[in-house]
């Protein structure tokens, strides 16, 4: 693998280099997340598995009809989200738009829960750079801690790598203390090499986290598209001794799948990735099912999804 | 988190095998009393006896092909093939619907972990009677000619890698073709040939037409040899198939051998390094290593050797060895006594021939019979851990410059049964196939099976073909 330092000199370097990355066979990749899909994982590693994935939510609802009483009670969710058992939870963040930043972070303030923010146009991307750091100060001055970016996905897939690179570069720099994520949408990019190269450009680029997708897109996050990435945090790790995280978001709604990713997490990146600081689910429904499973495996059967509540 | 995450024992539950106490020889549509010296079949992962199995005499054998003679010339060379088909498909069904059974049974004889019971053995051994259900009675259309005749009765002698599936690659083709067949299951692994004798019946298939003779290689040596045979179809090691050829030789039987194999997997700089992590750990660390195609020489370029020994070896730090029924379970127990003693012993040598051996740190089970994923570098050509067939979890890595190179060294061996290209550029994995000297080469993957697919062996790996169209014309005239 080339020198990381020479890899961001200019444009043509970058672009060596991504394309000099060893390449994803489809086949092989998708193969080996069936296999991690087999690992049975029962009784007590299923009930730490549970409350692991709990904590890694980054709670969300990304809708144009947010409210802030709907922000509110998402913030109560994740606070304690199953009020028969005050054990569970709570989740690692809670994800919103900018506008609700502010409300989010105001009922969170003091839990050590974190505000995540989207922002950069989310979830297309589509706007001037002007206005993606913008959107970016408006969320970091609301109280966001985390701040969800999109690349530009147009750029990206005409070739373009060093305006995504520079973009992502000045969000970094807007986040100030914020962490930063971000979202490569790999629904709408070119296949698994594809991910290799994004996930690599992001890390080049500053990413503390790089997460799978929106949500907005289909297909969102699958196992072969997160071994991907893993691979990529593993491998940075190996060249750089640092470790960045990676964001599973989308399209995991039952605590089965959820269980499957934390087993790739374990054995493609590594058990120290296994925590909040370096994986995440971004999901909505995924709590949900958490908790029922959670429930199961404490009462022996499972409850109806309206013992629990949620916002949902 | 604080301590680590572990993943809880998974068994799968033995019961589900079904075991019996006592295991008889099958002979022409009943399970009889063997005349010979009942033998013990032993689970290798904890030493534990499972069942005594009656074994063949020589007078057995007799009284077995004179058995598969008159089904041969009575009943089923003369049924037409849509009636052959029936049988097999009706096999084949019942196969996949006791598969969970079948897989027990054969982790607790063999020591395979359940995992590649269930998702490989199983499922592969009742495609290929689908398979071969299918062409019954579409033989003038296999390429042999207009009016394919069977050949009459095959002696079959199978090794202990895979029972199951084994059995099934001779017993499939060859009943298909309208031939009767007497099989000799390896002696540590009899069981699951048994019970797929007893499938067999349930399915109705004529008496004689399958008979299974437990027994040792005594058992083997008196089947090869009978002159009632017109067919033998023999798995395993090198020498004991130089022996059977030499037997044969003059005596107008026809012969298929499939033998043993130091399969080459070659890993250019270009290649999907990941996967390429993952075709080479499934390439001889499968079934423990214990499989005549296993890549048990890793070839790779110079210039990524590095990087890859680096990924590899924590790939390899990540397999689970332990408790074969555990679903959690990738490397399971090394079948035999004797065989962990050979494994034991060739690594051995290549410690002592200056390769540099690294041993997996995963823990082992405190009983049974195991040996850790072992990885040899620095191995030159002319080391024994090189060209010797070690059938264990024992890789040998070995580097070349070029593609001319690596050639030299993958095709620098007696053995040809199978060889592994890696590379994202088409044209330099076409270019290096035609250079193998294997009868499989895979591109890109490792270890697929496909009952459409030939298998076999070229120079010390044997001669004849398994599986597709070309398989069947080992069974016809």
């Amino acid at each position: 693998m080339p020198a990381l330092a020479d890899a961001v000199r200019d444009e043509a370097a970058l672009r060596r280099f991504l394309r000099g990355l060893p390449g994803v066979d489809q086949v092989g990749l998708e193969r080996r997340a069936a296999t991690l899909a087999t690992r049975s994982i029962k009784k007590e590693s299923k009930l730490r598995a549970i409350d692991l994935a709990i904590s890694m939510i980054d709670l969300t609802t990304l809708e144009g009809a947010d409210t802030p009483g709907r922000v509110r009670s998402l913030c109560a969710q994740a606070i304690r989200p199953d009020s028969g058992y005050p054990d569970a939870g709570p989740v690692a963040a809670v994800c919103v738009y900018p506008d609700l930043a502010g409300i989010a972070a105001e009922r969170l303030r003091g839990t050590g829960i974190g505000v995540a923010s989207v922002a950069t146009a989310f979830p297309s991307g589509r706007s001037s750079r002007a206005v993606k750091l913008a959107d970016t100060a408006l969320a970091v001055e609301a109280g966001a801690g985390e701040i969800d970016m999109v690349i530009d996905r147009g750029a990206w897939l005409s070739g373009r790598y060093g305006q995504v690179f520079d973009e992502i570069v000045a969000v970094k720099q807007a986040c100030g203390p914020a962490h930063l994520k971000v979202i490569l949408e790999t629904g709408e990019l070119a296949g698994y090499d594809d991910v290799r190269r994004a996930s690599w450009l992001a890390l080049l680029a500053g990413a503390d986290v790089i997460k799978t997708s929106t949500g907005k897109v289909s297909p969102a996050a699958t196992l072969p598209v997160v071994q991907v990435m893993l691979q990529a945090v593993r491998d940075w790790h190996r060249l750089t001794g640092e470790r960045r995280g990676v964001k599973a978001a989308g399209g995991i709604r039952a605590a089965k799948d959820a269980i499957r990713h934390l087993v790739a997490v374990n054995e493609v990146a590594g058990p120290q990735w296994l925590t909040p600081e370096l994986f995440r689910f971004g999901a909505s429904s995924l709590l949900g099912d958490l908790l029922r499973q959670r429930r199961a495996q404490r009462e022996g059967r499972y409850p109806a999804t309206n013992r629990i509540g949620g916002v949902v | 988190m604080s301590d680590a995450w572990t993943y809880a024992p998974a068994p799968e539950s033995a019961a589900l095998a079904n075991l019996r106490p006592v295991y008889r020889p099958f002979v022409d549509g009943e399970f009889v009393d063997g005349a010979g010296e009942p033998l013990k079949t032993v689970n290798p992962a904890t030493e534990e006896v499972l069942a005594e199995v009656g074994t063949a005499s020589p007078a057995d054998v007799d009284r077995a092909v004179a058995a598969a003679r008159r089904a041969q010339e009575t009943v089923w060379g003369a049924m037409t093939g849509a009636e052959r088909a029936k049988h097999l498909f009706r096999i084949a069904r019942i196969v996949a619907e006791r598969a969970r059974e079948l897989a027990v049974l054969e982790t607790l004889d063999n020591g395979k972990p359940i995992r590649e019971s269930r998702d490989v053995d199983v499922p592969t051994a009742s495609a290929h009677l689908f398979h071969h259900a299918g062409w019954a009675d579409k033989l003038a259309y296999a390429g042999v000619g207009p009016d394919p005749r069977p050949l009459g009765v095959v002696g079959a002698v199978i090794p202990w890698n895979f029972p199951l599936l084994m059995a099934v690659w001779k017993i499939a083709p060859a009943l298909a073709c309208g031939n009767t067949i007497v099989l000799k299951p390896a002696e540590t692994t009899p069981l699951s040939a048994l019970v797929l004798a007893e499938i067999a019946a349930e399915a109705g298939l004529p008496p004689g037409v399958l008979n299974v003779l437990p027994g040792a290689g005594d058992v083997g040596a008196a089947l090869v040899a009978h002159d009632g045979l017109d067919k033998v179809a023999f798995t395993g090691s090198t020498s004991v198939g130089k022996g059977i050829q030499r037997l044969l030789a003059g005596t107008g039987r026809r012969l298929t051998l499939e033998l043993g194999g130091k399969a080459a997997n070659i890993v250019y700089d270009d290649a999907p390094l990941d996967q390429a992590v993952e075709g080479v750990v499934d390439g001889i660390f499968f079934n423990q290593g214990h499989v005549c195609c296993a890549g048990s020489r890793l070839l790779v370029q110079e210039s990524v050797a590095e990087e890859f020994a680096e990924l590899l070896l924590a790939r390899i730090a990540t397999l689970r060895v332990g408790d074969p029924l555990d679903k959690n379970t990738d490397v399971g127990a090394i079948n035999s006594r004797a065989q962990l003693d050979r494994i034991v012993d060739l690594a051995a040598v290549g410690d002592a021939e200056g390769a540099q051996r690294w041993t997996s740190p995963c823990p082992l089970p405190a009983r049974g019979l195991f040996f850790p994923p072992t990885v040899f570098s620095g191995v030159e050509q002319t080391m024994r851990v090189a060209r010797e067939e070690i059938f264990g979890p024992v890789l040998s890595v070995l580097t070349f410059r070029t593609p001319a190179e690596a050639v030299a060294k993958a095709t620098d061996t007696p053995y040809g049964l199978s060889a592994g290209v890696w590379t994202d550029k088409g044209s330099k994995a076409l270019w290096t196939a035609q250079r193998m000297r294997a009868g499989v080469v895979w591109a890109n993957t490792f270890n697929r099976f496909d009952p459409a697919s030939p298998f076999g062996g070229f120079g010390e790996s044997g001669f004849g073909r398994e599986g597709g169209r070309v398989g069947l014309a080992a069974y016809l005239a």
